[in-house]
């Protein structure tokens, strides 16, 4: 059974969606039994799989037992680099299907066996991007969730989901045919596509790891991870489709689909080039480290500019894409930048799937799409307040959240390789987030009343507060998973000191250097 | 002249014309304001690098990797005491096929989103045209 768990975790939420494509439609409420059969299935698999690489070291699994380089078997490897990513994508997967329990899409339910097969195809396929050990399959795979997840954004009810899905589609397909086109140009120069092998072979074969094919082919892959993982200036797709999607899509597709990205370039670095040959033979990265720069400045203005807190979030998200993009390329000796882009993977993960299913209980319950709408929010939903102020805390960076201690590693790679304009663009966004959120805090405690008619349909409770300001019922089952995600972001924090350690044991400079603090 | 232009051109073709599809496809989809030839775009750019990937595989004067039960290449009878490992130069590489058999299918499911997404689109604005959409989305939000 534990052999097996690298299979278990990519094929039970397969088998899940095939299941609800055949009976869902009979009967809607077996929809999230099974959906939350499988995805429990690939959570225990995957924190199995963890406690396995904690023991034993890397795993690889052949599928059929087509063992590499043969070309035609499909490898699957877990090591101390991927399985933290597989436990977050399974625990941030279950917990959004756990806040979407009625809704799907939006106002007909009777999309919902539709949703949730799209849903669990999504999970699948992130899985594998992130398991897989070939680079052809990773093309296939990162297919797969980008067509699962066009579906997921299109199926709103509102008129602009579609147009955001088409763009997305557009610009998605054109990011995954660079990569593929990238894959090309490395297949023909090396001759294989498991990524073990590719850079075996660049590191032995000077004449090939020197050539501009191969160059060609890294620039090719990168621009088309950068577009899926909307990097400043290619990230024009994300602010639409994720701010008029579904809540339950957006929580799902915020926190996974651009961190799975970032790891997939993290992966691309050190498991296919090789950190020696990027930082020897291209030499570039103080150039994209000002790219990095660029992006969070960007992103953060543009966060700024925002009054809907769904579109500021997705500013945000742009402006972190740049902190990991910045901290995987600093290329400092110690790896600490890598460590740190590694680490806000979970981190930003963690904190973005609290903010956005804060944000969507916020446009549920209250009505409150534009950040003025929050008035009085701390006495409306202390709660969820709770969960709110923690992960702005996080964002901002304040410690004991993991927000601060991803920084705080950043920072240190920043510092120690002498990219002082990614140091100061970090703390300067630490600012802005700063200015974000305490606006937002502001509004929520001392805001005025909300207009008449704006959405006082919950219980009231209130004991001791002022009449007008009722509290407003929000159900367990979009409380626990925001709680839940709040929790983590504290003991991802707390804990930080283990997890990166295990996250260097995967990195070649890092296991040499000294050992976390 | 005529020399250097059939060995740049000749000798590439395949890889010729495929970056000129490339690029016209990619052309097609950012510049297209019908979002059907758009998408027409996409499909030409998509076809492009199936293209580069099947030219990869080919060998000048090769054959199907198929063998026979005694592991031969049916064809190539006068290799049959070689053995399948020497004869790796007659026949083409199958491994680019494969892939791009994937690829196809991909491209495909791709673009039966894409158009169902254009179809849903026209039913609720009546247009495909981008400028008309943007027109229309601007009047329904009139502040952004």
């Amino acid at each position: 059974m534990a052999d097996q768990f690298p299979a278990i975790l990519v094929l039970a939420p397969l088998f899940g969606a095939l299941l609800l494509g055949l009976v869902g439609d009979r009967d809607h409420r077996l929809c999230l039994p099974v959906v939350a059969a499988s995805l429990g299935t690939s959570l225990y698999a995957a924190v199995g799989l963890l406690r396995r690489v904690l023991a034993e070291g890397p795993v690889n699994y052949f599928l059929g037992g087509w063992e590499e380089p043969l070309g035609i078997g499909i490898v699957l490897r877990a090591d101390s680099m991927n399985t933290p990513v597989l436990v977050l994508v399974a625990a941030v997967a279950l917990l959004v299907a756990c806040f979407s329990r009625r809704p799907a899409g939006a106002r007909d339910s009777e999309k919902s066996p539709q949703y949730y097969t799209l849903f669990l195809l999504l999970c699948t396929a992130l899985f594998g991007i992130t398991i897989t050990a070939d680079a052809f399959n990773l093309f296939v795979l990162v297919e797969v969730s980008a067509l699962s997840s066009y579906g997921l954004v299109a199926i709103g009810s509102s008129r602009r989901c579609k147009i955001a899905a088409l763009n997305y589609l557009i610009m998605g397909t054109v990011g995954a045919s660079f990569y593929l086109l990238g894959t090309g140009y490395l297949y023909l120069s090396v001759g294989s596509l498991s990524m073990p092998d590719i850079q075996t072979i660049l590191a032995s074969n000077e004449a090939a790891a020197s050539s501009r094919a191969v160059r060609t082919a890294f620039v090719l892959m990168l621009v088309g991870i950068w577009i899926k993982m909307a990097f400043f200036p290619l990230y024009g797709w994300l602010p639409n489709a994720y701010s008029y999607c579904p809540s339950a899509t957006s929580s799902l597709l915020a926190p996974l689909m651009t961190k799975v990205s970032v790891y997939v370039m993290v992966r691309v670095m050190t498991g296919v080039f090789g950190l020696d040959w990027i930082f020897g033979h291209l030499g570039w990265n103080h150039l994209v480290v000002w790219f990095a720069v660029v992006a969070i400045l960007a992103g953060s203005i543009l966060a700024l500019a925002q009054r809907e807190l769904k579109k500021m979030l997705c500013y945000l998200i742009v402006a972190e894409v740049g902190y990991m993009v910045g901290g995987a390329w600093l290329g400092d000796a110690g790896s600490w930048g890598l460590t740190g882009a590694l680490y806000h993977i979970l981190a930003d993960g963690l904190m973005t799937l609290t903010l956005f299913l804060a944000a969507g209980i916020f446009a549920k319950r209250l009505g409150a799409i534009e950040i003025g709408d929050l008035s009085g929010l701390f006495r409306k939903m202390p709660l969820v307040s709770v969960g709110f102020v923690v992960a702005g805390l996080a964002m901002i960076g304040v410690p004991p959240t993991c927000g601060f201690f991803s920084k705080f590693y950043l920072i240190r790679g920043g510092i120690e390789s002498g990219q002082w304009g990614y140091v100061v663009a970090l703390l300067v966004s630490s600012l802005v987030n700063a200015v974000l959120f305490f606006r937002i805090f502001e509004i929520a405690h001392f805001g005025k009343n909300p207009p008449e008619g704006h959405a006082h349909h919950g219980e009231s409770e209130g004991e001791g507060h002022e009449a007008a300001i009722a509290r407003v019922a929000v159900p367990a089952h979009a409380l626990a998973p925001l709680l839940l995600a709040a929790a983590g972001i504290v003991l991802l924090g707390v804990f930080n000191g283990p997890v990166v350690d295990f996250l260097r044991e995967s990195l070649p400079a890092a296991s040499a250097a000294a050992p976390a603090p | 002249m005529a020399e250097f232009l059939w060995k740049t051109i000749g000798h590439h073709f395949n890889f010729w014309v495929y970056i000129v599809l490339l690029m016209l496809g990619l052309w097609a989809t950012i510049a297209k304001n019908n979002l059907v030839k758009k998408l027409m775009g996409l499909s030409i750019f998509q076809s492009a690098i199936i293209l580069l990937y099947v030219s990869i595989g080919t060998k000048e004067g090769a054959t199907i990797p198929i063998l026979d039960h005694h592991g031969h290449i049916p064809s190539e009878s006068h290799h049959a005491d070689v053995g399948p490992e020497i004869a790796a130069h007659g026949v083409a590489n199958p491994l680019p096929h494969v892939l791009m058999l994937t690829a196809i299918v991909v491209g495909v499911a791709t673009l039966g989103v894409a158009l169902s997404l254009v179809q849903a689109i026209y039913r609720d604005f009546g247009t495909v045209e981008e400028d008309e959409l943007l027109r229309e989305i601007k009047s329904l939000h009139p502040d952004g």
